[in-house]
């Protein structure tokens, strides 16, 4: 017997160094991103955000590119809209509140909390108004308030729609208008039991008839069982005027930002994949969400790589998950999709825009940017390019975490910033559009 | 070997570290029935049972071997013998119970088969410990 302690201990060493390796990191930008097999030491990797403020600090934006805050001290500001007139409109809030249900919860939520925001979240939607077109958005009211953690947002025609985090609602819209005339009426609820993955994406079909509502899963990896996923992780398509709605798209396990491409009419997500089997697995992916598609969640990802975390799996429905179009890097935790126009310099003219929050559960971090995914006919073509960085400064310190972004028609990418509580805009500081040659 | 004096005092142990050692049996014993449970079923409830009996059983625990650490110490002569394999016994169903708490923080099926191999082999050490803790030693000692 008198083995059994010293053996054990040693044992108990050996596993606990064994995890949180670090790593190089394979490339998984694009269609077909290396996959390393499965693994987690006895505790999950944390690498939580070390948060500072600016300081003399900016984010940086590319050669010929400026960048200003055009509004600060929001309370926790993550998906924008652009009016037709050019105001901004700012969802601001925080969601979730999930039951804390093991030991690990206890203990995890009090780690990441320390990567964030200590602000309370807004609940409302701020309108921001630049009149002369100077840059300065000198005009700042409380467009809507006491909502319940608004996220996506749309407008379709006068009405506009806000997805707070139980509920899709309405408001009257009228350009112009700084303050909504009234309360919003409720089109359709929203799951929201548990609410793990709170946020409630948004996007307007081109026509206006529809609505399509992200939805993320109510989990990891179904570790609170499978009866909660119900629901979840998956992409609704809401009737914009009779809110009934249908499943358009499952299998997504967290689609934090929807897109319509234009042209094409497509639509498209940003979807932040699993966590807790390695850093460099599951690559977050930007994809073409196609109609009555499953997109693997829980059972496997990356098409048919089966998690074996998952009990009861499902073979049936692993052979028919589809492989995402773009991967975008492990635990970056896209947050905002835009597609580009040709008014943000020829460079940046066709693609897509990713703001990535920035990961947890990677040793080195890796998101905490913004980028740019160029496209040629219609799909995406060649690796990303850095468009905003600096939000994770060299000596370690977090300032910013970029989460919607949007494109201002007039030529100008809005990002939100719900680490420093800014809006952020980044403009060609040449003048606009089409004959201006490539900055390099 | 043993000296009478010596063996007079060690009577057996106090009643409050009893009651400490046998608490955490019936804990670390239904975390193993709740990893049967959660492994038969796939019920994440039974798991998630499992993770909380287990933090309980290692609180329990922790004091009965910090008790049994602080009698070794104040003894003039045991780090051999009975009490010496009694707090190895413990120590050892400690730690592997840790490092199950640890296993049982993985999400859903990852947690498994370790989590049930561990709870079996912790609660046979900590039935174990009991069985040395809460024997009287005096009689064994002093043969």
């Amino acid at each position: 017997m008198r083995v059994v302690a010293p053996f054990a201990i040693v044992a108990a060493s050996a596993l606990l160094s064994a995890c949180g390796s670090s790593s190089s990191t394979p490339n998984q930008y694009g269609p077909n991103p290396t996959l390393p097999g499965p693994h987690r030491g006895l505790l999950p990797t944390m690498k939580i955000a070390n948060p500072a403020g600016w300081g003399d600090q900016r984010p940086i934006a590319p050669a010929g590119y400026t960048i200003t805050a055009i509004a600060t001290d929001l309370k926790i500001p993550r998906q924008t809209l652009v009016l037709p007139n050019g105001d901004i409109l700012v969802a601001e809030g925080r969601g979730g509140g999930e039951p804390k249900l093991t030991p690990k919860d206890f203990v995890a939520s009090k780690l990441k909390a320390q990567g964030t925001s200590p602000v309370k979240g807004g609940n409302r939607l701020t309108l921001l108004r630049d009149s002369n077109g100077d840059g300065v958005y000198e005009t700042r009211t409380v467009f809507a308030e006491n909502l319940n953690a608004p996220y996506g947002l749309a407008l379709i025609g006068n009405t506009l729609y806000v997805a707070d985090q139980d509920a899709l609602l309405k408001f009257d819209y009228r350009t112009g208008q700084t303050r909504a005339s009234g309360p919003p009426v409720v089109l359709t609820p929203l799951p929201s039991a548990i609410n793990h993955h709170w946020t409630k994406s948004l996007a307007a079909s081109p026509d206006g008839r529809f609505l399509y509502v992200g939805i993320g899963s109510n989990s990891n990896i179904t570790e609170r069982g499978m009866n909660v996923e119900t629901d979840r992780a998956m992409i609704w398509q809401v009737d914009a005027q009779t809110g009934a709605h249908r499943q358009f798209a499952t299998g997504l396990r967290n689609p934090t930002a929807l897109a319509i491409q234009p042209v094409t009419n497509q639509l498209w997500a940003v979807v932040n994949e699993r966590d807790e089997i390695g850093p460099n697995l599951v690559p977050d992916y930007l994809t073409s969400v196609r109609e009555g598609g499953f997109y693997g969640w829980p059972y496997s990802y990356w098409g048919q790589h089966t998690d074996n975390r998952v009990r009861p799996q499902n073979a049936a429905k692993v052979a028919s998950a589809i492989v995402p179009d773009y991967g975008l890097g492990s635990h970056v935790a896209a947050l905002g999709v835009a597609f580009s126009s040709p008014a943000m310099g020829a460079r940046f003219a066709d693609g897509v825009f990713v703001g990535e929050h920035g990961s947890w559960n990677r040793t080195p971090p890796s998101g905490y940017r913004v980028i740019f995914v160029p496209f040629t006919n219609g799909r995406p073509s060649g690796p990303p390019i850095d468009f905003v960085t600096n939000f994770l400064g060299k000596d370690g310190k977090t300032r910013g975490r970029p989460v919607g972004v949007t494109v201002d028609p007039k030529g100008a990418l809005i990002v939100a910033d719900d680490l420093s509580n800014t809006i952020w805009r980044v403009t060609p500081a040449a003048p606009r559009p089409a004959a201006a040659p490539a900055p390099r | 070997m043993a000296d009478e004096r010596n063996v007079a005092v060690r009577a057996g142990i106090h009643p409050l570290h009893a009651f400490l050692l046998a608490a955490c049996v019936p804990l670390f014993l239904g975390a193993l029935l709740s990893d049967w449970a959660y492994s038969s079923t796939y019920e994440i409830q039974w798991a998630n049972f499992a993770s909380w009996l287990l933090v309980g059983a290692l609180v329990f625990a922790g004091f009965a071997l910090l008790w049994a650490v602080i009698d070794l110490l104040r003894a003039d002569r045991s780090w051999t013998g009975r009490p010496l394999i009694y707090f190895l016994v413990l120590l050892a169903a400690w730690v592997l119970g840790f490092i199950n708490a640890l296993v049982h923080a993985k999400d859903a099926w990852a947690k498994m088969p370790e989590a049930l191999i561990l709870s079996v082999i912790v609660a046979v050490l900590v039935l174990i410990a009991c069985w040395l803790g809460l024997s009287t030693w005096r009689t064994g000692e002093v043969k």
